[in-house]
């Protein structure tokens, strides 16, 4: 396992009109590659703030965050927010090349790697269909295989599934996993779901209330791959009643 | 989707029938008025007289000239204003400064009707050709400005994650998010524009002129030919309608993701 993404003494602060406000303080961790970590945390403890300052949408206000990246070129990062965030004026497929497209790539090929996200996550049939006329499950489908398109070092998924039913909320989990299995990557994605979290990842994070720093930073052991019948098994539920202790203390 | 075509068509008969019938009411109504009204021709020509007096001014050319020379006016001032505001209403978009410095000037501007400065326009750049084009672009300007700083303000901040987060340079900005998400305000804009323009470049006519669909008001007036009066307004209502139905085709092809575009009987009659 070679370390693939580390964060040294990470803080951020927003500049506000009362002295500003300290989101994060003193976040240390590190991301193996191909490893599913999942970030917990209490509600606006700063885990979307995180996911933005690794994407480089926003500057640290002190601290690192490094990449170790093997070959000899930039660290590519897809992003999935928690609304499908599509462009209605882009058909499905339009939307999922819209990355290669931004990298000048020939419409031709980018089509084709399209055609094959399209098919693995499930979508055969709507690729010239407008967003407009998708559930929400199938938008964020789409969500997924744009940010999968450009073969991302690092994909970040930021409550993609918060706005969805609980029931597709379940189905889309199982679908990440058998996606993610096809197309292995480094995944860091933040959620409020404890069973999602412990039946996706690797490795849970876990954030204290603002100003967050990190309280708790669990290695899953559940082997895989993990039915989704796991979690009906008393582990799973021990496990569970842990973390949340640990996120509501 | 399963509603047939048969269905779609059936409504669009059954609407341009309504939208015939109600013109040929109108008709009725006016014929029936100058029938019974007794009314002299220089005050209200029966629908026949300005049938011929229509007639008259196709055969000896003088429409065809007029009108021509009136759309030449109002598709220069269109273009050039449309333009102008669209750059104009980029950059106050996307600089508050900007438009703190400039908007006070922008909105006092249009306090003023453009009935009023078109004179001092064309004392300026004399009756030619400029000064119709200048007032056609000025009465065109704001509505396309505002509608294309609303546009592009209303573009959401999410969008800016996304193609920030796939390290999109600025011109791809403009290009892949801003231009395809502002497009729909700004056609909106565009909308009353196109009529304006017809507008402006008749006000121009007004003031001083010696061609143009305007002028060719002016001239009837002054020979009690009020006939002739009728066929220039027709004409520009016909103008204003055909500018109308090319901005709904640019729309139309620009904006086909539009799943339900407001569809206004106009719309139906133009296709």
């Amino acid at each position: 396992m070679t370390s693939f993404l580390q964060i040294r003494d990470l803080h951020i602060t927003f500049a506000a009109e009362n002295g500003g406000l300290q989101v994060l303080q003193g976040l240390n961790f590190s991301l193996n590659t191909n490893d599913f970590v999942c970030i917990l945390g209490p509600s606006g403890s700063g885990k979307s703030t995180l996911l933005r300052v690794i994407a480089g949408l926003i500057q640290p206000s002190r601290g690192v965050v490094e990449f170790v990246s093997p070959a000899d070129r930039e660290v590519k990062v897809g992003y999935v927010f928690q609304q499908a965030n599509l462009m209605p004026w882009r058909t499905v497929l339009e939307n999922i090349t819209l990355p290669l497209e931004l990298q000048h790539i020939p419409l031709e090929n980018a089509r084709h790697s399209a055609m094959e996200l399209v098919d693995l996550v499930g979508l055969n049939g709507f690729e010239n269909n407008w967003v407009a006329e998708l559930s929400g499950g199938m938008a964020q489908r789409v969500a997924i295989a744009r940010a999968l398109i450009q073969k991302p070092d690092l994909l970040l998924l930021d409550e993609p599934f918060g706005a969805l039913d609980a029931l597709t909320r379940e189905q889309m989990g199982s679908e990440l996993l058998r996606v993610w299995q096809v197309r292995r990557t480094t995944v860091l994605m933040v959620t409020h779901s404890i069973s999602e979290a412990l039946l996706l990842s690797d490795r849970v994070l876990v954030l204290s209330a603002r100003p967050a720093q990190l309280v708790a930073d669990l290695t899953i052991p559940f082997p895989r791959p993990r039915l989704d019948t796991l979690r009906y098994t008393p582990q799973f539920g021990e496990m569970s009643r842990q973390l949340k202790s640990k996120i509501l203390p | 989707m399963i509603k047939s075509k048969k269905y779609l068509k059936k409504q669009k008969l059954n609407s341009s029938g309504f939208v015939i019938l109600s013109i040929g009411f109108a008709l009725l109504v006016w014929f029936l008025v100058t029938r019974w009204g007794d009314l002299p021709a220089f005050i209200l020509p029966s629908p026949m007289q300005v049938f011929n007096r229509f007639w008259i001014s196709i055969f000896d050319g003088s429409l065809l000239r007029h009108s021509s020379y009136t759309l030449l006016e109002v598709a220069l001032g269109l273009t050039i204003g449309s333009i102008l505001a669209t750059l104009t209403g980029y950059l106050l978009a996307k600089s508050p400064a900007l438009e703190r410095l400039i908007s006070p000037y922008l909105v006092a501007s249009q306090a003023i009707p453009v009935v009023a400065i078109a004179p001092l326009l064309v004392i300026w750049f004399g009756p030619g050709l400029f000064s119709k084009v200048l007032i056609a672009a000025l009465i065109v300007f704001f509505p396309v400005l505002v509608n294309t700083v609303v546009g592009v303000r209303a573009v959401s901040k999410d969008y800016y994650d996304l193609m920030r987060s796939l390290r999109a340079s600025r011109w791809q900005v403009l290009k892949y998010l801003e231009i395809p998400a502002a497009l729909p305000v700004f056609f909106g804009g565009l909308r009353v524009g196109a009529t304006l323009s017809v507008i402006g470049a008749v006000v121009g006519e007004f003031v001083g002129a010696d061609r143009g669909l305007g002028f060719l008001i002016n001239v009837g007036r002054g020979q009690y030919d009020t006939a002739l009066v009728f066929v220039a307004i027709f004409a520009l209502v016909l103008l204003a309608l055909i500018l109308y139905g090319l901005v709904i085709l640019l729309e139309r092809r620009f904006l086909a993701w539009q799943h339900s575009p407001q569809k206004d009987t106009l719309v139906e009659i133009l296709e």
